[in-house]
């Protein structure tokens, strides 16, 4: 390791233009679909690491007795994960070499999103009404087809309450 | 008799389910192992901005509500249900302004695991848009 710059190596942006473009990115791939809003479901993020968060609200609850969250707001939780993480992915690149046009992009002008061919749910434990927490995997991302595996968690990021594992068809590279 | 009662329970529990009623899902049909339901095509409800085709996850929100009423109303089961898997496949997007139906049929309970399989259509009957196929929970058996 040395520690004597390097000539040919152009100096690291600055911290504060690196978060505001990548935040910037994710927030426009986030608010541009209403059904994320409606859930509630927001991101956080750590370099390319995102982590989804489900906020708890009564409406979201699928057996008032218990009580617990509806089966399919769990399951849309994670098909939400798992589409933003794959979508993060495919603009990572782009982002980071400045090929993106941010402007654009925050003017509404998101790029396809993939499509779902299939998601499989399983329902691990009750969903507690509070907080939920998700982490999306893309396991093989091709030119057309794309496997993502998800785990969802609440009070303990070991024991999982749901995971899942789906396809997605990869949208067409724009000309 | 006990079988129409049954249905009946089994629709207004179903229907005073918060996220049920937060999606504007009800029942057309429901009975013997058997549940069509519907929810209206809303913009809260889009998955792409561009197109204004509906979010996958409302489409198996709306499913796995379906399916899980099927288990209910089926006459083997004694009380509520849970979903342990569902698999569900997307064969095309649903036409944006058009309300989603879907039916499920609970084809086979056995002591603990209900098999649930469901189709869901816009207003094309002749090509689903989407199929979905479950286990369930059985909470209490009726002998």
């Amino acid at each position: 390791m040395s520690t004597t710059p390097s000539v040919n190596r152009r100096r690291p942006e600055p911290v504060q233009q690196i978060k505001q473009r990548r935040d910037m990115a994710l927030n426009a791939l986030v608010q541009g679909v209403p059904y994320i809003q409606f859930l509630g479901v927001e991101f956080d993020r750590r370099g390319d690491e995102l982590t989804a968060i489900l906020r708890f609200d009564d409406k979201l609850i699928g057996n008032p007795i218990l009580p617990a969250l509806h089966g399919g707001a769990i399951g849309a939780f994670l098909e939400i994960t798992a589409i933003i993480e794959l979508s993060w992915s495919l603009l990572w690149k782009d982002m980071e070499t400045g090929v993106l046009d941010l402007s654009t992009l925050e003017a509404g002008n998101l790029p396809r999103l993939p499509k779902t061919i299939d998601f499989t749910v399983d329902y691990l434990r009750s969903g507690l009404p509070r907080d939920a927490y998700a982490r999306a995997r893309v396991a093989r991302s091709g030119r057309r087809y794309a496997s993502v595996n998800v785990e969802a968690w609440q009070d303990n990021r070991t024991r999982l309450f749901a995971q899942a594992n789906g396809h997605f068809l990869m949208p067409e590279k724009a000309e | 008799m006990v079988a129409v009662d049954k249905s009946k329970i089994a629709r207004q529990f179903v229907e005073a389910i918060p996220h049920a009623v937060a999606l504007g899902m009800r029942f057309i049909d429901l009975g013997d192992g058997e549940a069509e339901m519907t929810m209206p095509y809303d913009t809260r409800f889009i998955g792409d901005p561009k197109t204004g085709v509906l979010h996958g996850g409302a489409v198996s929100t709306l499913m796995d509500t379906c399916c899980g009423a099927a288990v209910i109303s089926h006459p083997a089961c004694a009380s509520g249900t849970a979903t342990i898997d569902l698999r569900i496949d997307y064969m095309r997007p649903a036409t944006p302004g058009q309300a989603l139906s879907t039916r499920a049929v609970c084809y086979r309970v056995t002591r603990s695991v209900a098999f649930v399989r469901a189709t869901a259509f816009d207003d094309d009957k002749s090509r689903p848009v989407a199929t979905a196929t479950g286990a369930f929970t059985v909470e209490g058996r009726v002998s």
